[in-house]
């Protein structure tokens, strides 16, 4: 049987899915020093699409999610979202100005640290609302309406949309990220870890919360996580990453199912 | 209808035990070559599921997958569905937007063949936490039907014919028993005509009655001229409906036999359930 190849056979470029992916992100490198952070990544998703990130810590997750929430510069890549005004245009190449603009209106993000997503001393509603605010909504009723849909489409209770996030549970304070973050229905949501630090019940609360948004709204979604569990509910495909680079690219179920790379088969062996 | 096991020394072929009639139409899905094996890194050694599977499946064609365990039935159902990937061979599906290679076919491909021509009913429901039971089952119909409520119709009248009780319609499946689950489970992934449907196992833990509506809904389907491939361990009841047997009998470097029974439950895919 040595004769036998033992690789899977490659893939062919898509043929019936050719209409234009909502985000495309090519050759995304970012340096740190010495320290390669990112090299060379492609991703891309189709409309309605959630992309799952795995990989151990320093693997790069979340240096991508920072450079595709355009937080900080990339040293090289592409990266175009499909959105009116920007749908050829380099993200990587705006001012910061523009690109705090698109950010605000059409890239929502959930942090695992409510504090760095969160104003702490400010409402529930307030931290919805002020979204909502730079996006240019100056009506007062028309931001408490909109920052109480938001939060109600997030499952948060709204007897509480006045709480200051200090004084909410690590479920709450998610929750209000994510009113946040889907307040203005973004072109693309970021999941930093969303669901990582909570109690396993209120982790599954948060993660069907999710699963609702993503089936009512169709949003495209970028989720980093550790949590194979979490991948596995809600990603439709998954990049595993090592080194700052993509190993291996595939539906969930075949990454998970039947690893290809020796690293995402330690991964899939080591947390089922 | 018991088809005759290939003798040992002609391992890995795969054998027609009833040809079919020989009509002249294009197969739905042309299996040619098809081999899989699972290359386990950590233990630096290959076990082979399969290999060169050839076999053409016909529109409104029923074909059954025999052999015994560790043979590769299910591990070449989930090849044919890309949870798994092949190494050789070649699967093509002639899709409504033409001929695609299930084994080569871009994963963005696969997903709208999932969604839209080819579905997969396995024994275990993928229930999700606060979906009522009719809702789930009207999800896969929603694209299709006129309205919700005409979609939410259709998913009671098929969870009725799988002989689901109606006070469990509006509830959690989470919460049922096995066997309610798995009618919960068969009436989402039959309710829509797929072109192309794998079973794999759906009859285990199912009542008289539900199995009696599988086999009528099979029917159905058959007539409408979706094919199935299916590991099936109940006969009597699917017999009529069966065109051919095939039977696997494991790869050549790894008869059935000689596995102990983790490696056969590598090869069955156990270990990747759910």
């Amino acid at each position: 049987m040595s004769a036998a190849p033992t690789t899977a056979l490659p893939l062919d470029p898509p043929r019936f899915v050719t209409a234009p992916p909502v985000l495309r992100a090519r050759g995304l490198s970012k340096r740190y020093g010495p320290v390669v952070a990112l090299d060379d990544v492609d991703v891309s998703a189709q409309p309605g699409e959630v992309i799952g990130v795995v990989g151990e810590s320093g693997s790069g997750k979340s240096t991508l999610l920072r450079l595709l929430n355009l937080e900080e510069p990339a040293d090289a890549g592409q990266y175009t979202l499909a959105v009116d005004g920007y749908r050829d245009t380099n993200l990587l190449d705006l001012d910061r100005f523009d690109q705090r603009a698109l950010r605000v209106r059409h890239i929502g993000i959930v942090y695992q640290n409510p504090h760095i997503g969160l104003r702490m001393r400010h409402s529930a509603s307030g931290n919805v609302a002020e979204r909502l605010l730079v996006a240019g909504e100056r009506s007062f009723h028309a931001l408490r309406r909109r920052a109480r849909d938001a939060l109600d489409a997030s499952e948060f209770p709204l007897a509480r949309m006045d709480a200051l996030p200090l004084t909410l549970s690590g479920g709450m304070q998610q929750r209000v990220q994510l009113a946040k973050a889907i307040a203005l229905e973004p072109a693309l949501l970021l999941l930093d870890e969303p669901t990582t630090g909570l109690d396993v019940s209120v982790q599954a609360l948060v993660l069907d919360t999710l699963k609702r948004l993503q089936r009512d709204l169709a949003m495209t979604m970028v989720l980093v996580s550790h949590d194979l569990g979490v991948i596995r509910t809600l990603a439709d495909r998954v990049l595993v990453m090592r080194g700052g680079s993509v190993v291996e690219d595939g539906l969930t179920d075949q990454v998970l199912g039947d690893p290809q790379h020796p690293y995402t088969q330690q991964l899939v062996h080591a947390k089922l | 209808m018991t088809p005759d096991l290939v003798s040992s020394g002609r391992a890995s072929t795969l054998v027609e035990a009833t040809p079919r009639d020989g009509v002249a139409r294009d197969p739905l899905l042309a299996i040619d070559g098809l081999g899989k094996q699972f290359e386990m890194h950590h233990l630096r050694r290959r076990l082979a599921a399969f290999n060169d599977v050839s076999f053409d499946l016909f529109p409104g064609e029923f074909v059954i997958l025999q052999g015994p365990n560790g043979a590769g039935k299910s591990t070449l159902l989930r090849t044919l569905y890309r949870t798994y990937r092949a190494q050789t061979g070649r699967a093509v599906y002639r899709s409504t937007r033409g001929p695609i290679d299930l084994v080569r076919a871009a994963d963005i491909d696969i997903a709208w063949l999932r969604r839209t021509e080819i579905g997969f009913v396995t024994q275990f429901l993928q229930a999700r936490p606060r979906v009522s039971a009719e809702e789930f089952v009207a999800e896969a119909v929603l694209e299709t039907a006129a309205s919700h409520a005409a979609a939410l119709q259709q998913a009671r009248a098929t969870l009725a014919a799988f002989g689901l009780k109606e006070p469990l319609w509006p509830a959690y499946p989470a919460s049922f028993s096995g066997g309610e689950q798995q009618k919960v489970n068969l009436a989402q992934a039959l309710i829509r005509p797929h072109r192309l449907l794998l079973l794999d196992e759906p009859t285990a833990s199912l009542d008289r009655g539900a199995r009696g509506a599988l086999v009528a809904r099979i029917e159905e389907l058959k007539q409408a001229g979706v094919a199935m491939i299916g590991v099936f361990h109940m006969l009597e009841e699917t017999r009529h409906l069966v065109d051919r047997a095939l039977v696997l009998d494991g790869p050549a470097d790894a008869p059935a036999g000689a596995l102990d029974e983790g490696q056969r439950a590598m090869a069955e895919g156990d270990h990747v359930a759910g």
